[in-house]
C-alpha cells in the first residue's frame, strides 16, 4: 500500500533526480518531474522549493500562450500539504493561463487555507485583469467550478450571495459546483438538503459525463440524502462506490458515539454491498 | 426454448439493432425482463457493450434466470474486457451457484482489475454451499477462506471492503464445529479494525463483527440479549454445546432452533 518510487510505465526516478530535472534544460523532463513529485507526494522541503520556483517559469509555453510546467507545479503543490505554497499559489490565480488558475484554485482548496478567499472572490467577479479564457472553450472566462468548490470547502460564507447566481449558469458542471459549495456553506441541514437535491436531480440526467460529475460532487460533500439515488443512477459501480464511500465516511466522522454504527451508516453500507 | 415465439425474437432483434445508448439500455432491459433462457448469450454479450445501464439490466436478467445460465456464463467470461468480466463475476456472485467456485477463486487471486476482484470476493462468501455434495462442502469452504484471508491486504480499499463482506457471509455459513476457521476470521477482522488505513473499510469491519456476533448470539440461545462485542468468547460457548452437531442442509435446524427460542422467549 506504500507509494512506490517508480513512474507509471516503469520510469525509475529518485527524489534527487526529480528535483534536479525540474531545474534542468529539458522541458519535457521538467514537466514530468513536476507531475512526479505530486504523484508520489514528495513533501521534501526542497521539492516544495523547486515547485514554487516553477510557478514562475517563463521557458515552457504552448502555442496558445499556456504554461504547462506552471500547471503541473500548481497541481503538485496541492498534494504536498506545505502551507508555504499558499502565497505563490494565490499569485498564480492571477496568471493569464486558464489552466494555471484552475490548478491553483484546486490546490488552494486542498491546502485548506482560507487566506486566499479575497483573491478567489476577485477572480469570481472577473476583477483580475489579464486573465485569458480557456482556449478550447472561449466563453468560459474563469475556472468557475474550481473557484466555487474552493470557496465552499474553505467555508467562505461571505461569498454566498456571489455563488448563488452560478446556480443558473449555462454550463452544468458550474451549476453543480455552485450547488456543492452552497451545500457546504448552508446554515441548516434543511437548507443544505435543498442544494444537495440539485445534485441528486442531476443523477437523473441523460448525459453520462454529467452523472459522473454529480456523483463525484455528492461523494465530496457526503450528502446522506443522496445515498439511494447514487446507488440507482446509471453509471459505473466503481464511481458509485467511491461516492458512497464519501457519504459513509462523512456519517462516521459526524456521529458522536464511537461504538454505534448509525442507521444512516448502516444504510449506506447495505447499498455499497449491493454494488460490489 | 428451441422455438422462441415472435415476441422473443423481436426483443432480441431490438437489442441487436439498438443505435443509441439509451435505446440499448431500454432494449436490454426489456429482454432481461422477459426472462428468455435462450437469450442468455446475448445478455452476456451486453455486459461488454461499455454501457453501464445496459450492463446493470443484463446482470439483473441473468440473475433472474438463475442457475441455468451459470454454465454459459462460466464459458463466455471475457478474458480481454475487464469491464465485461466484472459484470459477469457480479452475475455469478449473485446467482451463488457453487459451480462458480473455481472461477471465483482464480479471479480473486489473479485478476488485475479491482472491479473484478471485488465482485469475486463478495461472491465467494455468498455461494449456496448446500448445493454441493456434503463431502465437498468443507474443502470448498476451506479454499474460499484461504483465498479470502490474504485479500484483506489488497492494495485497493474496495477489494478489502468486499473481502470483509465475503468473510462475513462465510463466517455465518461455516459449520459451528470449525472453531479454528471462525477464529481466523475473527482475528483477521480485529486486525483490520486496528490497522486498515481506510475509514470506510474499518466501518464495514465493525458492521461485520456486529452481524456475526448477533448471528452467533442467536445460535447460542442465550437468554440475555446483551450483545458482547467479543464474539470469540460466545463462540467458544457455542462450540462446547454444539461440538457433536453436524451442519445440515436447507431448512437448517439451527435456524429453526433460533426461531423456537424467539417464540418461547416472547411467550414467557
Amino acid at each position: 500500500m506504500t507509494q512506490g518510487g517508480n513512474g507509471p510505465s516503469g520510469e525509475s526516478l529518485t527524489i534527487e533526480q526529480a528535483i534536479a530535472n525540474i531545474q534542468g534544460s529539458d522541458l519535457s523532463l521538467r514537466v514530468y518531474a513536476a507531475w512526479w513529485l505530486g504523484r508520489f507526494r514528495v513533501s521534501d522541503p526542497q521539492a516544495v522549493d523547486v515547485l514554487i520556483l516553477a510557478l514562475a517559469d517563463e521557458d515552457d509555453r504552448t502555442d496558445a500562450g499556456g504554461y504547462p510546467l506552471r500547471r503541473n507545479a500548481a497541481r503538485a503543490l496541492g498534494k504536498l500539504g506545505d502551507r508555504r505554497a499558499v502565497q505563490p499559489l494565490m499569485d498564480s490565480l492571477q496568471c493569464s493561463d486558464f489552466y494555471v488558475r484552475e490548478a491553483a484554485a484546486q490546490s488552494l482548496e486542498a491546502l485548506g487555507d482560507a487566506t486566499c478567499a479575497a483573491v478567489l472572490i476577485q477572480l469570481l467577479k472577473g476583477e483580475i485583469p489579464g486573465t485569458l479564457p480557456a482556449p478550447e472553450q472561449g466563453d468560459l472566462a474563469e475556472p468557475y467550478d474550481a473557484i466555487l468548490e474552493a470557496l465552499g470547502s474553505l467555508g467562505i460564507t461571505d461569498a454566498i450571495p456571489l455563488i448563488k447566481p452560478f446556480l443558473t449558469h449555462s454550463i452544468e458542471r458550474v451549476k453543480y459546483a455552485a450547488a456543492r459549495a452552497l451545500y457546504q456553506l448552508a446554515s441548516s441541514a434543511g437548507e443544505a438538503a435543498q442544494y444537495g437535491n440539485i445534485l441528486v436531480k442531476a443523477l437523473d440526467g441523460d448525459d453520462l459525463q454529467l452523472r459522473r460529475a454529480a456523483l463525484a460532487d455528492l461523494g465530496a460533500i457526503g450528502y446522506l440524502g443522496a445515498a439511494g439515488a447514487i446507488a440507482d443512477t446509471l453509471a459505473e459501480n466503481s464511481l458509485k462506490l467511491i461516492a458512497l464511500k464519501g457519504v459513509l465516511e462523512k456519517q462516521v466522522q459526524r456521529s458522536a458515539t464511537d461504538d454505534d454504527l448509525s442507521e444512516g451508516a448502516v444504510h449506506v453500507m447495505e447499498l455499497m454491498d449491493s454494488l460490489l | 426454448m428451441t422455438n422462441p415465439n415472435p415476441s422473443a425474437a423481436d426483443l432480441i432483434r431490438a437489442v441487436e439493432k439498438a443505435n443509441s445508448a439509451q435505446s440499448l439500455v431500454d432494449a436490454v432491459r426489456d429482454l432481461a425482463d422477459a426472462r428468455i433462457e435462450s437469450a442468455s448469450s446475448l445478455l452476456i454479450e451486453a455486459l461488454g457493450y461499455n454501457n453501464p445501464g445496459a450492463a446493470v439490466a443484463a446482470v439483473d436478467g441473468l440473475v433472474a434466470l438463475g442457475d441455468v445460465v451459470v454454465p454459459t456464463l462460466l464459458e463466455q467470461i471475457d478474458g480481454y474486457n475487464y469491464g465485461a468480466r466484472a459484470w459477469a463475476v457480479r452475475a455469478l456472485a449473485s446467482i451463488g451457484h457453487p459451480d462458480a467456485l473455481e472461477t471465483l477463486l482464480h479471479t480473486l487471486e489473479t485478476d488485475f482489475s479491482m472491479s473484478v476482484r471485488r465482485a469475486a470476493a463478495r461472491g465467494l462468501g455468498m455461494l449456496r454451499w448446500q448445493l454441493l455434495p456434503e463431502t465437498e462442502i468443507e474443502p470448498a469452504q476451506s479454499k474460499a477462506l484461504a483465498t479470502l484471508l490474504p485479500m484483506t491486504d489488497d492494495s485497493e480499499w474496495i477489494v478489502r471492503y468486499a473481502t470483509v463482506v465475503g468473510l462475513q457471509a462465510l463466517a455465518i455459513a461455516i459449520p459451528p464445529d470449525h472453531p479454528d476457521w471462525h477464529r481466523k476470521i475473527h482475528d483477521r477482522l480485529s486486525q483490520m479494525q486496528a490497522t486498515d488505513e481506510s475509514l470506510a473499510v474499518r466501518t464495514r469491519v465493525k458492521q461485520a463483527q456486529a452481524i456475526i456476533s448477533q448471528f452467533i448470539q442467536e445460535q447460542s440461545n442465550q437468554t440475555d440479549s446483551s450483545i458482547s462485542p467479543d464474539w470469540q468468547s460466545i463462540l467458544d460457548k457455542v462450540y462446547r454445546r454444539k461440538a457433536s452437531e453436524r451442519p445440515l442442509e436447507e431448512g437448517d435446524p439451527r435456524r429453526f432452533k433460533s426461531v423456537v427460542a424467539t417464540m418461547s422467549s416472547s411467550t414467557n
